[in-house]
């Protein structure tokens, strides 16, 4: 009787401290994940000038919270890609020597349509739209 | 040394790498002291578990906050709102750290009353003051990191106090401030002693006082002496009974901070006027009351010189107790301890009160 009453208490007092270690436990594993924080979502943005990107160059353009690669192919031809490597988040850059879009971190390539040459990028690139209005260059995504 | 362990069981195993036998065995010769006022010795484990809840409340706000005058006031907002239990969490570390603050002064005037000051317990209190100065530390530092205005014009008083000292004050604010004002690099200062400085010295600290309080042992008071006082077992009967006192503590601080939770204000401008009613934490009102009641010069001497004069002789004092409560013959005047500890206590209340309601 002795002995069944002292496991009854013993089974209480470390029932309870199991349960107030979970209760501090879970505001502190809530806390430690990061709230989500939606981005303000951005469809269309400015490359800059015309006159600013010669031709078989490009740069890297702020797009909401993402980079884009901007490409001046020729006089008249232009292309916007998602500057993001499909391969481990990478910002990848233009290589006027290759005419292609290269990733410097492993070595992946991707062509003037976004889609891989080489190296280990799974995914192309997402390609954006580019339209001129008057001298600015305006990026937007493809609907 | 005999192990209480299962040969070949886990506990053998760990026993084996760790030697926890040494500590089971110190830990059953452990005793407590029995008498009337045993109570008083479960503040400073209190105090210590206090100080547990403000390392792990702090290193979360970590994970959020960021040290600089454009970012800090958001990022408390941030945590505030938008993280999942962010306004619990920074409402604990508040309120704790003013508990603690509380406790540990209880602690102390304990020690007093109980006269467990006296040899050879000198350097445990001494200990004790010291981690009682870096408590005080950690509220004036953390105070400034949310950069809202009634904690940037408290850093502002604060700070210029040191800069009344006569030679080196001037360049004990500037390093406080980290330049002529109180600004961007101040906040970066005080952030670098609040999570790395304060506790690297504090945790050194309190290693060696509660070294020193394992090698003397629970003090019994003096009344008690030639007296045999009946003995609790460390653990796990008193053990136990702390973890309770942690656990009144912890309903303490989780009811406060859950129905006061600790406010934001507004943020600081370093442009504008200081707010009205502006004070600092509560454990400063008594000396913040004293200086505004001393006029501008008391004879030739500057008023807020001679409070400062008068602060540090008291402190002075109060550190040397365990030197002076002794008379030739080693025995403790605990009348005139008694009666200085009540005198201090009268005085930290009243100013504190006035401090506050006026």
């Amino acid at each position: 009787m002795q002995q069944e009453r002292r496991s009854v208490i013993r089974w209480l007092l470390g029932g309870g401290f199991a349960a107030s270690i979970a209760s501090f436990l879970y505001p502190a594993v809530k806390f430690i994940n990061p709230p989500d924080m939606p981005e303000a979502s951005v469809n269309e943005v400015s490359g800059g000038k015309t006159q600013d990107l010669k031709p078989n160059t490009g740069k890297i353009v702020k797009f909401g919270s993402k980079p884009a690669l901007l490409v001046r192919v020729s006089d008249t031809e232009w292309r916007a890609f998602s500057a993001v490597c499909t391969h481990l988040n990478c910002t990848v850059q233009y290589s006027d020597a290759r005419h292609q879009i290269w990733c410097a971190c492993h070595n992946g390539s991707y062509d003037l349509n976004g889609k891989v040459v080489s190296g280990p990028p799974p995914a192309p690139l997402e390609e954006y739209a580019v339209k001129l209005r008057g001298e600015e260059v305006v990026i937007s995504k493809r609907t | 040394m005999a192990s209480a362990t299962r040969p070949g069981g886990l506990g053998s195993w760990l026993d084996e790498r760790l030697g926890l036998s040494a500590l089971r065995e110190f830990a059953a010769h452990k005793t407590v002291p029995l008498h009337s006022a045993t109570i008083w010795y479960y503040f400073g484990g209190i105090t210590l578990f206090l100080f547990t809840i403000q390392v792990l409340t702090g290193v979360l706000l970590l994970l959020y906050y960021r040290p600089s005058p454009t970012e800090a006031y958001e990022s408390v907002q941030f945590i505030m709102t938008r993280v999942q239990f962010g306004w619990l969490v920074r409402s604990i570390h508040s309120w704790s750290a003013n508990l603690m603050i509380f406790t540990a002064f209880i602690h102390m005037f304990s020690v007093v009353f109980l006269h467990s000051y006296r040899r050879p317990r000198e350097i445990t209190w001494l200990s004790g003051l010291v981690l009682l100065g870096l408590a005080l530390g950690f509220g004036f530092s953390g105070y400034l990191l949310p950069w809202n205005k009634v904690s940037y014009f408290a850093t502002k008083v604060g700070t210029d106090m040191a800069a009344s000292v006569p030679i080196a004050g001037h360049q004990v604010a500037r390093f406080l401030r980290g330049g002529a004002d109180v600004g961007g690099a101040t906040l970066t200062r005080f952030f670098g002693f609040h999570v790395a400085v304060l506790p690297g010295l504090t945790t050194l600290l309190l290693v060696v006082h509660l070294g020193l309080v394992q090698r003397h042992g629970m003090s019994s008071p003096p009344w008690s002496e030639g007296k045999k006082l009946s003995q609790m077992n460390f653990f796990p009967n008193f053990f136990l009974r702390e973890l309770m006192a942690w656990y009144a503590a912890l309903a303490v601080l989780g009811s406060l901070a859950a129905l006061f939770p600790w406010e934001l204000g507004e943020k600081a401008d370093p442009f504008a006027p200081a707010p009205a009613g502006i004070r600092p934490e509560w454990y400063f009102l008594a000396p913040f009351y004293t200086l505004k009641l001393i006029p501008s010069h008391v004879w030739r001497v500057e008023g807020e010189l001679l409070g400062l004069m008068g602060f540090a002789l008291l402190a002075a004092w109060w550190v040397l107790l365990p030197f002076w409560a002794s008379n030739s013959k080693g025995a403790v005047r605990t009348r005139w301890v008694t009666g200085a500890g009540v005198a201090l206590l009268a005085y930290l209340v009243t100013f504190s009160l006035l401090g506050y309601f006026r």
